[in-house]
């Protein structure tokens, strides 16, 4: 061995093309069957998409870098179940991009937080943690209610997930601007072919409780409230396990 | 430093800088309206900043024609001032969000720029890319050469690594204070960062390539090896997990082109091997340069030395998975990972013990010399990190370790006693001859750097040991009822004492490196008798074996 590699190592050229062979191998054999492999992603028909104000909501989410403190992925072991709820599948982060699984709780999980707190809660919460949790170390996001969210540009937004392959129609991604305001505003007559677009089971609500304006705050709760809430695969896998 | 170019090569960096600035402006037009808009203007006011001196100095004598044989230190010298820069910045921000966690309230309460989801980013880069980078640059410009015994190939082309990969971690870390983040660990800068990082790292790849041709020993040193490998894999991981759709070319904003469990895939495979090319790879090159420089003793096995190289080249870059036990990746990627991170430990202790066995003959030295100590600790921690790592990539383990603060206690095992340790042995190693010094400013200080540093880093790891296991425990405890026994929120109450711990340990680190800071600081000032640049490898001279 020693000898051969003195040889090579007089070659930097060659040097640079055994690294480039030897480092490929690992990823080439993890990485790319993930694309090709059926399984590797389940098949479901309930999964929706995120609506406008959802992913506004999401982007915020990343920009203020939650997912430093907080997982959306709960494993599946006993005690995580039981704490969190059924664990997660992969068709539940299929038109993530990117992940936000996490890798530190500092926090609790949020992979099903939607739902299980009061959209009052979470405002409160938001602004300032240790009003409604005193002993919390979170920082407060007061500048949510204060930002008026950026609508102007969700169009590109969704078109650009469209060109990755998330099922957005043409339709979706016009209206996008108008279908994140009427997301908030329930008695607006735009809601109506919002819920059309995204289905009868979309929150239509106003999320931070003001009526005028449409704030980064609606945002983030609309997308926290959906969490765990796209398609019901996980609970129907875990009564399944039950039975 | 200007006078060391020609007026043609003053002028060739001035087109360089132009179009640079062009691109800038022409980015904060498109993107006036959004956040990309500020970023264009940091891009034209850098870029007019560094041709301010180039302007002043264009008409300066040109340098005299033995250029070529000298090797070419002055990017070296920025680059060891930038490296402690960004130590400083970067180790402040670290100990700031250490507090935050302990007393949420300490700073700045409602100022979206000061929360801790955007400073926790501006401390990782801080240290990973700016402190790290700029470490690896500085020392692989000097070992390159020395062992090579040849001067780089370029006069411009250093500068423009060196500089263009600091505006990458300006665009960076003022992006996360602004809210432009991919959220992407440790790839957090959005799509135009990471093309201008691609241009700078080929550039980086392409001198380093064209020096070694120049090399006037046939063989190429196990040092540049590391160095290679940690630019090229760098590179492919950066592509690779980089690749995104940007929503407009008017917009900071862009969507990885992978979702969900790809990603998580490609991500954690970027993640970990940025860990064994940047913080491993990288920083195994300077230990095989200066441990054995300092300590005047060859590298101990050859053998060894080839095996533990490609063992991580081939091995690391399996091991990303580990990251994702017990998630939805598909199980059988999750075995895999975790198989190649216990294999891992052999190349790993190959090269940790290499490093001590070198050391023989020469332990009174390091009794001694808090510089060659600062090294031998270094290769302590490295054993003991890579250790820890293999164990906690073990499913069974990773079922406690995973989510809680032990992976923060076992990155900074290996940030702080392996990255960080070696740097600064490696730079109190080359900065005296580097400006021509007999020897540090004070060796005292170094001795109060090295005790700072290793006590911060001590109370640290056992305070994040301590709480990760009482959290992972407290977890999964269940009473006779059958039931969990504390909500989570008794986990975090528990924790307080222990992130109050870790602030001391990391504020003494911290004023470790700013002691340091001080004492390069004073002898470049040159307090000290100056000497010529003896000891140092003249080019073109035969090497001594370990050189």
């Amino acid at each position: 061995m020693p000898e051969f590699h003195r040889k090579l190592e007089r070659s930097s050229i060659g040097f640079v093309l055994a690294i480039v062979g030897v480092a490929s191998i690992g990823g080439l054999v993890e990485i790319a069957p993930l694309f090709t492999i059926d399984e590797t992603v389940e098949t479901v028909e309930d999964m929706r998409v995120y609506t406008p104000l959802e992913l506004a909501g999401r982007n915020i989410y990343v920009r203020e870098g939650c997912y430093a403190c907080h997982s959306q992925m709960i494993r599946t072991l006993r005690d995580e179940v039981e704490r969190y709820g059924p664990y997660s599948l992969a068709v539940e982060s299929q038109y993530d991009y990117p992940m936000l699984w996490g890798s530190k709780r500092t926090g609790p999980d949020l992979a099903r937080v939607g739902g299980k707190y009061s959209d009052e809660w979470h405002v409160a919460h938001l602004i300032n943690p240790r009003d409604v949790v005193p002993e919390s170390n979170m920082p407060g996001y007061g500048w949510l209610a204060r930002n008026q969210l950026r609508t102007d540009d969700l169009s590109h937004h969704l078109a650009a997930m469209q060109t990755l392959g998330v099922p957005y129609t043409d339709e979706m991604v016009a209206n996008a601007p108008r279908d994140a305001f009427a997301q908030a505003f329930p008695d607006s007559a735009m809601a109506d072919a919002m819920v059309e677009r995204y289905g009868a089971a979309t929150n239509v609500r106003a999320f931070a409780g003001d009526r005028n304006t449409l704030t980064e705050m609606d945002a983030l709760v609309a997308y926290l409230q959906i969490l765990g809430r796209l398609t019901d695969a996980a609970h129907e896998q875990a009564s399944a396990e039950v039975e | 430093m200007i006078a060391q170019l020609t007026r043609n090569e003053r002028h060739n960096a001035l087109i360089i800088l132009g179009v640079v600035g062009l691109a800038g402006a022409a980015l904060g037009l498109a993107g006036r309206n959004d956040l990309l808009g500020y970023h264009g203007l940091l891009i034209v006011l850098f870029s007019a900043m560094v041709a301010l001196p180039v302007i002043r100095a264009l008409d300066a004598p040109e340098p005299t024609l033995d250029r070529e044989d000298e090797y070419y230190d002055d990017p070296i010298r920025v680059g060891v001032i930038l490296t402690m820069i960004w130590a400083v910045f970067g180790m402040f921000v670290g100990v700031w969000v250490a507090a935050l966690l302990a007393w949420p309230e300490l700073t700045f309460t409602d100022q979206a720029w000061a929360s801790f989801g955007r400073l926790r980013p501006a401390h990782t880069t801080g240290v990973i890319f700016g402190f790290g980078g700029n470490a690896l640059i500085a020392t692989s410009f000097h070992v390159l050469q020395r062992t090579s015994r040849a001067r780089l190939a370029g006069q411009v082309t250093p500068w423009f690594v060196l500089i263009g990969y600091n505006l990458f971690c300006l665009l960076a870390v003022t992006g996360y204070f602004l809210g432009i983040t991919q959220s992407k660990e440790y790839a957090e800068p959005e799509w135009y960062a990471d093309l201008w990082l691609v241009i700078v790292w080929v550039t980086y790849f392409v001198l380093y390539l064209r020096t070694l041709a120049r090399r006037k020993e046939p063989h190429i040193y196990v040092a540049n090896w590391y160095f290679l490998a940690f630019i090229v894999v760098v590179a492919i991981l950066h592509i690779v997990n980089g690749l995104a759709v940007p929503i407009s070319w008017g917009s900071a904003k862009s969507y990885t082109i992978y979702s969900g469990v790809q990603d998580a895939m490609t991500q954690w495979w970027y993640g970990h091997n940025a860990v064994a090319f940047f913080l491993t790879a990288g920083f195994l090159g300077m230990l095989y340069y200066y441990l054995p420089k300092r300590a005047e003793r060859p590298i101990f096995s050859y053998r060894l030395s080839i095996i533990s190289f490609w063992g991580i080249t081939f091995m690391y870059m399996w091991a990303g998975s580990h990251h994702l036990h017990y998630t939805a990746l598909p199980h059988w990627v999750q075995t895999l990972g975790m198989t190649f991170s216990v294999m891992l430990l052999v190349p790993s202790w190959a090269s940790a013990g290499n490093a001590l066995l070198t050391l023989n003959g020469a332990w009174h030295k390091v009794r001694d010399d808090a510089t060659l100590r600062f090294m031998m600790i270094a290769a302590v921690f490295y054993g003991i990190t890579t250790f820890e790592g293999s164990f906690l990539a073990i499913r069974a383990v990773n079922s406690l370790s995973h989510y809680t603060d032990w992976t923060i206690g076992h990155v900074h095992a290996g940030a702080l006693g392996w990255v960080a340790m070696i740097t600064f042995g490696s730079i109190y190693t080359f900065v005296p001859s580097l400006w021509g010094r007999e020897r540090m400013y004070s060796n005292t200080l170094v001795e109060v750097h090295f005790w700072c540093a290793l006590i911060g880093t001590l109370i640290y790891v056992f305070a994040m040991w301590n709480s990760g296991i009482i959290q992972g425990l407290m977890w999964r405890t269940y009473n006779d009822s059958g039931t969990l026994t504390y909500s989570f929120l008794e986990s975090l109450v528990a924790m307080h004492p222990y992130y109050i711990a870790r602030t001391l340990g990391g504020l003494l680190f911290f004023i470790g490196a700013v002691v340091g800071t001080y004492n390069i600081y004073m002898t470049i000032r040159g307090t000290t008798a100056p000497r010529a640049a003896a000891g140092d490898v003249p080019v073109g001279r035969p090497l001594a074996p370990g050189e």
